[in-house]
């Protein structure tokens, strides 16, 4: 890695900094000089952050509960814990799966800053960090909803988990009518992140091909 | 703190913008790993909650006209200026200076990279066990306390002075209200509390709907105490 440390004298050229840029880049540098981290460790870290498969590892997670009643037992009881049976490594936070049934729709949050369950989903994207969606969620679930495109009617029993804690929680999706047949894998070609915050439904097979 | 971060109920805000990336450019990646790095070092931020509580502690005004990885540079800055690690002038000069001439040297040096212990000591979720025995059960009726700490808290206004009912008991937990100003841990019960949407909204709360707040053990107290 060390041939690529041109990063700071290479591929942003010729293009002005913006301000945080250069401040980024300031502090960064100034951390480098005082011999507190390397920039080997950044490197390495940025090159996690890029390679990370993310939601593939919740949908590995949301398959297998599919397939496996007693693991989506453990799942439910100690997600921490099952997800490693998946081979999926635990963030150290406590992880809370809940279900979504054809009477109770999931929605995660964070309203105070943006916590998310790295460990499943990989980092969040940016409107789930964004003011609209942290103010909304709680206060109108359902029409924060109906703009990702889920109408949901009064039966279904809406519940928002406002991550204020050291907690994470995943949205167990339900299993889409006509996918008996699907393997394991399939299944979780099917799962997406969206499904796995709460802000859809996985797609019906018809809808999403194979 | 009674801060412009404590968004759940707020009105104004537009509609949700559709942006699936994590990162704008490389510098947001960098700013992400430098905050992570300096976790891990000692060197910015103390904890978790000291960091979220130098986001707080941004200005009304530049929060909300911040991106993402905006305010997770100032938290940086802060977390580093006020251990002593770096002081502002220097990281203005230095700013300014590669603002002027993006050509300007930076400091690059190789060496271990160390990013196994940064990333890979991810160790299984481990129950804490040194606190206080729960003071409520599940289906216990509670009423959060009507707090307005000028410090870190993690009960937001919404939730303040409303009746729940505990969901869950998620077990012994840090207590970011005084982790995050250095004042220990106070490691206490954590649970899942369930609210009805009209007792956080009223009567134009939306129907069939719930908030679930995970919530210190003083935080709440018995319904009618």
């Amino acid at each position: 890695m060390s041939e690529d440390h041109g990063h700071s004298d290479s591929h942003h050229h010729p293009e002005p900094l913006s301000p945080a840029e250069a401040r980024a880049r300031a502090i960064e540098s100034l951390l480098v000089e005082k011999g507190l981290i390397t920039t080997d460790a950044i490197d390495a870290l940025v090159q996690m952050y890029e390679q990370d498969i993310g939601p593939l590892k919740g949908a590995r997670v949301v398959a297998r509960a599919w397939v496996d009643a007693d693991f989506k037992g453990r799942l439910l009881a100690d997600g921490a814990n099952a997800i490693a049976e998946v081979g999926i490594e635990s963030s150290g936070n406590q992880l809370v799966v809940v279900e979504n049934t054809p009477t109770v729709h999931n929605l995660v949050v964070c309203t105070l800053c943006s916590c998310y369950p790295w460990a499943v989903l990989g980092l969040p994207p940016t409107w789930y960090k964004s003011f609209a969606y942290r103010s909304r969620a709680v206060l109108e679930p359902r029409a924060v909803l109906r703009d990702f495109g889920l109408d949901l009617d009064d039966s279904v029993d809406v519940r928002v988990w406002d991550s204020s804690a050291e907690v994470r929680y995943l949205v167990l999706p339900e299993r889409p009518p006509g996918s008996e047949g699907l393997t394991e894998v399939e299944l979780a070609g099917l799962v997406t992140r969206d499904a796995m915050i709460g802000v859809a439904r996985v797609a019906a097979l018809a809808r999403a091909e194979r | 703190m009674n801060g412009v971060h404590d968004m759940g109920g707020m009105h104004g805000f537009g509609p949700i913008q559709r942006d699936e990336e994590t990162f704008h450019g490389d510098w947001e990646k960098r700013v992400h790993a430098l905050l992570a790095t300096a976790f891990t070092r000692g060197i910015g931020p103390r904890n978790i909650d000291a960091s979220r509580h130098a986001l707080e502690r941004m200005l009304p005004s530049a929060y909300l006209q911040s991106s993402y990885y905006e305010r997770w540079l100032a938290a940086l800055q802060t977390g580093l200026v006020e251990e002593g690690v770096l002081d502002e002038a220097s990281i203005d000069a230095r700013a300014s200076l590669y603002l002027r001439d993006p050509h300007a040297a930076a400091a690059s040096r190789s060496g271990p990279s160390g990013v196994e212990r940064e990333w890979a000591p991810r160790r299984a979720y481990q129950p804490r066990s040194d606190g206080p025995a729960p003071g409520f059960a599940l289906g216990d009726q509670v009423m959060t306390r009507n707090i307005h700490p000028p410090g870190h808290t993690r009960l937001p206004r919404y939730a303040r002075g409303k009746q729940g009912v505990i969901n869950r008991i998620h077990g012994i937990h840090v207590f970011p209200d005084t982790n995050a100003h250095g004042l220990g841990p106070h490691p206490q019960p954590l649970y899942s509390v369930r609210f009805e949407a009209a007792e956080l909204w009223g009567a134009t709360a939306e129907r069939a709907a719930s908030v679930y707040l995970d919530l210190w053990e003083c935080y709440l107290e018995k319904e009618g105490a």
